[in-house]
């Protein structure tokens, strides 16, 4: 079956290593924070100027300096830092931020990205995206597999403006994780019950498939 | 004024100077850190065919979303400007210009401003539409993208603490694009919560030096929370 977002995000947790300092986009990679393994550190980067993110306040802890970079309320854990916006990106634009975490409109064979633009709808702006992809030195796309017609958001060559260029080097989706690499998609696990066959239907870019495709493990 | 003091009693004199037409740089990130007094300031003064070069542009009602009230801002230099219906509206109804630019390379650009360096070179929106029509080179192998710089005419600062001096410290993340906006304003002016006297900041933990600095007012802030979330 199909990943719910909870699950996309636990599987986004496994990625993180003890001491990573990582970049955490809106929606679905926000919800990893939840799912760090108990037995490792990782420090939350939020681009508007905190390295060190921590859980929403309480009402007590209200304060109207203390946001993220979605604009939400939030505290700081024990050891942050707080920076100005060109200290921020000199963290990310120059590779010293292990992970990024981000959502996708599409992501193709060449590594390439659009997340940001959809022509003739109202664009809003790339916000920190187009830095986060340039500068970190592992990004993870989640994302799901397809959008809500069925049609595959892993494709030959993206549609959309882009984003960045050959920059996606994995992605974590409803269905699988898979590695981009040699102008292909790598199927590497499946989710639990996802037939390779679901995958391949639904995988519109080159797709290179292993004898054996284990299932992810929770 | 006297030597080094740069505080000034009104927003009026706080604003003194600025024209229609002229290019304006605010501090802030979406509400938080944002100089509101001499934003209503601005308002007031109804000066038009404004360029705002700011992260965001306020929410209506509130921030920078007031300026649009009026149709004072011809254009906005912004990384995001999803926040307001106003905006939305005039946008589609050509009555507004938009840059949207990265959010790292619009604070470079305006350190670089600050700094006297006219241009830089990216990997940021390399091959997007970003990069469309600029300069672009190679350096060990990989594409950049040549950015020019921004100064203004005038830069608009919200800070925590500042002396008369003019040396300022922000608080927690309201310090975001400030200190790179108050580099790059030819008239920089700085809106505080506190005043205080040389000597009463410790000189090692000043995050805008006063040299950046033109004219220092005492403010009074509502500080609006755009997304208030609180723990369960």
């Amino acid at each position: 079956m199909a990943l719910s977002r909870e699950q996309i995000a636990m599987r986004v947790a496994q990625e993180f290593q003890d001491g990573d300092y990582v970049n955490l986009g809106i929606g679905i990679p926000t919800l990893a924070a939840n799912y760090v393994p108990a037995d490792i550190q990782v420090m939350l980067q939020s681009e508007n100027g905190l390295l060190g993110m921590g859980p929403n306040p309480t009402e007590e802890q209200l304060d109207a300096d203390m946001i993220n970079a979605g604009k939400e309320t939030v505290t700081a854990v024990t050891g942050a830092s707080i920076f100005n916006s060109a200290e921020s990106f000199a963290m990310i634009r120059g590779g010293h931020v292990d992970f990024t975490v981000l959502g996708a409109f599409e992501v193709d064979v060449s590594g390439n990205i659009a997340s940001w633009m959809i022509p003739n709808k109202l664009i809003k702006g790339m916000g920190g995206a187009m830095d986060l992809v340039a500068g970190a030195k592992n990004i993870i796309v989640t994302m799901t597999h397809a959008d809500k017609h069925g049609n595959s958001k892993l494709l030959q060559q993206c549609t959309l403006p882009l984003t960045g260029v050959n920059c996606i080097t994995r992605i974590i989706t409803d269905l699988a994780v898979l590695e981009v690499k040699n102008q292909a998609f790598y199927l590497s696990e499946r989710a639990p019950g996802v037939s390779v066959e679901e995958i391949q239907s639904k995988t519109a870019g080159e797709l290179v498939v292993p004898e054996h495709v284990p299932e992810m493990q929770f | 004024m006297a030597g080094f003091d740069k505080v000034v009693n009104s927003y009026a004199e706080a604003m003194a100077g600025l024209e229609d037409n002229m290019t304006v740089i605010a501090g802030g990130f979406g509400l938080c850190g944002i100089p509101e007094g001499l934003i209503a300031q601005i308002k007031t003064m109804q000066t038009k065919g404004l360029t705002i070069v700011s992260n965001n542009c306020g929410v209506d009602g509130f921030g920078l979303g007031i300026l649009l009230e009026d149709k004072q801002i011809k254009k906005m230099v912004s990384s995001y400007v999803g926040e307001n219906a106003l905006f939305e509206q005039q946008l589609l109804n050509g009555e507004l210009e938009v840059e949207l630019t990265p959010q790292g390379t619009l604070a470079e650009k305006m350190r670089a401003g600050g700094a006297g360096i006219p241009a830089f070179y990216t990997a940021t929106g390399y091959g997007t539409p970003v990069g469309d029509g600029k300069e672009s080179r190679e350096f060990n192998g990989r594409p950049y993208i040549l950015e020019e710089s921004i100064t203004g005419d005038f830069a608009i600062i919200k800070a925590y603490k500042a002396d008369r001096y003019g040396n300022c410290i922000y608080r927690h993340t309201a310090q975001n694009f400030n200190p790179m906006a108050a580099t790059a304003g030819r008239i920089t002016v700085v809106e505080v919560e506190h005043i205080v006297e040389p000597g009463e900041l410790e000189p090692s933990q000043i995050h805008t030096p006063g040299i950046y600095v033109d004219r220092v007012i005492q403010g009074s802030f509502e500080k609006r929370i755009e997304r208030k979330v609180v723990a369960k």
